[in-house]
């Protein structure tokens, strides 16, 4: 079969005009291919990124007790303890999870969370806010906090906390200054600013603050355990099945972050169709265009292909002729295709870098070697339909004496 | 001499109500190895015909051809296809060549396309071959830039790459130039008689019918004389 790809080869050189246009069509579909797979990787990739790339992949939170009731006999309520309010449940287990959580492969990163709410007074203001006592060097685990420092340091230690930015200027508060806190359990501390963050996202720069594990313990009477554990995923998309796996695991109520987030997912999803349908028709004018030039390409050597068959070539070496010129133009068209669609894809920037009112393109989403197995796939594909009406030529019309 | 083939009784017909043409009504003929024959017959007599038919590129309508003991009208697609690869060498009028190859390529063709590449054997009958056809110097040109004496003496090579035992020519010269006519006939009256390969020759021209040691006549689609 050597030699039917040397005539192939023969035969695509000795048109190289009609040869390279042909090609260059195919790249242009193999272009589109790997751009719409860029936009659409880097738009999800985007789109996510800005709305759950902060936040936990999976959380487990302990369950809040229902509130105690005190009724009288004559069922008049005495008294309610209120929910969550001043008696966090814990888990109280949550050390002997951790290890196991962490080996699970797709975890990137376990924080277990101390959380709480309380006033922070200083001077005559007050404000409320919501703690989060983290352990000390995994502060950055679940939201990027030393990302989004602009004052002073992420640093968690004893008696000392991080704020929001619009919360230090609510309390006109600076690094190194104390500040008074009452938690929801009444316990009072007071606390050194060490660090001022800044997301952009406004109900965390104004009532957010991050204090250390320990810290949290004493602010909310909490010797042992935690109330929540953030799990962070190398691959957000993984979170349904690693949740399952951990619950498997643990017996802990795993919660995936797309639980709540069917919206966006089913935006997603159609963003992704309409990237499939789109795919697709560049595949389809790739194999009808190779179909119809080969096609052409039958009819045109119709003699040549009677005289190879009276010279005895079978069919098989006819078809084999013809579907590896479909073949060759594929790869070639391919591999044109993926490297101009690499070659535009390199000035956008890259996806930690992407900014609103750019097109987020993503060029590790361009789906290169799928659009290159896709193209040749689809022009031999292509190539059968001519191979075979070049196999039925009959040699004798053909040569036509 | 022995038979190299023999058909009886062929009949061919093209065509259906109308259009019908009764081209062979019952032609029967034997060739014995080593015969240089022509075949000659007015226009539309189905010198063409018989020659496509003895060639396995089609089928009579009816009667029976044996080769080298072989049926070949029982046989399938496959098997002529190998059959004709190994056993019969052609020369056309017209369309005689591949294009986009080179002499030497072209007449490699019947050798590679049965193993599957150009071998250095190969190559060297090749070689060989056009030399004897007086063509030392076009071994490698692209049979595009060749003249048509140049072609069919280029054809003639190629027919005897397998070194088959027969060679079917349909007016192989009816496009040349008399002296390019006469040095293609030389040439297959030099290998025929060298190597005994058979050969049929349809012409129109009596000059070149002479240089046959036979003259086959067709007519009313039996063979006349
Ligand atoms: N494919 C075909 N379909 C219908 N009729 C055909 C076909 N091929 C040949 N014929 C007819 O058969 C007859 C014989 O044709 P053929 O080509 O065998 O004659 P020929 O002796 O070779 O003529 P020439 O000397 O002109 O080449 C002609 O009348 C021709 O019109
Ligand atoms: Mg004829």
């Amino acid at each position: 079969m050597l030699y039917a790809l040397k005539i192939a080869v023969r035969y695509l050189t000795a048109n190289k005009a009609q040869t390279a246009l042909l090609v260059t069509g195919v790249a242009v579909g193999v272009f589109i291919f790997i751009f719409m797979s860029a936009l659409i990787g880097g738009l999800a990739e985007f789109i996510l990124s800005r709305t759950v790339g902060d936040i936990s992949h999976i959380t487990i939170e302990a369950k809040t007790e229902d509130p105690a009731l005190l009724i009288q006999s004559e069922g008049h309520v005495l008294a309610v303890a209120e929910r969550g309010r001043t008696r966090a449940a814990t888990l109280a287990e949550a050390a002997t999870w951790l290890p196991l959580i962490e080996a699970v492969p797709a975890v990137k990163a376990v924080s277990p969370q101390i959380t709480g709410a309380g006033f922070m007074t200083r001077g005559a203001q007050v404000a409320q806010v919501s703690v989060i006592g983290v352990e000390p060097g995994r502060e950055s685990a679940i939201l990027d906090l030393q990302g989004y420092m602009v004052e002073g340091e992420v640093r968690l230690g004893a008696g000392l906390i991080v704020l929001g930015r619009d919360l230090a200027d609510d309390l006109s508060l600076s690094i190194g200054q104390t500040l008074r806190i009452q938690s929801s359990n009444g316990v009072t501390a007071a606390l050194t600013l060490s660090g001022i963050f800044k997301t952009g996202n406004g109900g965390m720069d104004k009532a957010r603050s991050f204090v250390s594990l320990s810290t949290a313990r004493t602010l909310f009477a909490m010797p042992q355990g935690v109330t929540r554990i953030e799990i962070k995923l190398n691959d957000l998309n993984a979170a349904d099945a690693t949740a399952l796996r951990i619950r498997a695991l643990t017996g802990l109520d795993a919660v995936p972050w797309t639980d709540g987030a069917e919206q966006l997912m089913e935006a997603l999803d159609a963003q992704a169709q309409t990237g499939y349908f789109l795919k697709t028709f560049a595949l389809i004018t790739i194999v009808i265009g190779v179909a119809s030039a080969l096609l052409l390409s039958t009819y045109r050597r119709r003699p040549e292909i009677g005289i190879m068959r009276a010279m005895g070539a079978g069919r098989g070496f006819v078809v084999f002729v013809f579907v590896t010129q479909g073949a060759l133009i594929g790869l070639m068209g391919g591999v044109m295709g993926a490297a101009l669609g690499y070659l535009a894809l390199l000035p956008f920037p890259s996806r930690d870098a992407f900014k609103v009112g750019t097109l987020p393109m993503d060029i590790t989403q361009g789906s290169y070697g799928l659009a290159i197995t896709l193209t040749v796939i689809g022009a031999i594909l292509a190539s059968i339909l001519p191979a075979r009406a070049a196999a039925r030529v009959d040699p004798v019309t053909a040569i036509g004496q | 001499m022995s038979a190299l083939l023999e058909v009886h009784d062929l009949f061919k017909t093209y065509g259906t109500g109308e259009a019908k043409t009764r081209v062979l009504r019952g032609l029967s003929l034997q060739l014995e190895k080593g015969e240089l024959a022509a075949l000659l017959g007015p226009s539309g007599s189905g010198k063409s015909t018989l020659l496509t038919i003895l060639g396995t590129l089609m089928k009579p309508t009816s009667g029976s051809y044996v080769m080298l003991g072989q049926d070949m009208i029982a046989a399938g697609d496959a098997n002529l296809t190998a059959f004709r690869n190994l056993h019969i060498g052609f020369v056309f009028q017209f369309h005689n060549l591949l294009p986009d190859f080179t002499a030497l390529e072209n007449v490699l063709f019947p050798t590679a396309v049965r193993e599957g590449r150009e071998t250095p054997a190969a190559r060297r009958r090749g070689r060989d071959l056009l030399m004897r056809m007086g063509l030392a110097d076009r071994i490698d040109f692209p049979t595009a830039n060749l003249s048509g004496g140049q072609k069919q003496r280029v054809a003639v090579a190629r027919a005897l790459m397998n070194a088959p035992e027969l060679v079917l020519a349909d007016e192989p010269t009816g496009n040349l130039d008399r002296a390019s006519a006469m040095q293609v006939m030389a040439l297959i009256e030099q290998i025929n008689r060298e190597e005994g390969t058979t050969f049929l020759i349809s012409t129109h021209d009596e000059k070149i019918a002479a240089l046959c040691r036979r003259q086959i006549v067709v007519g009313d689609g039996v063979v006349t004389g």
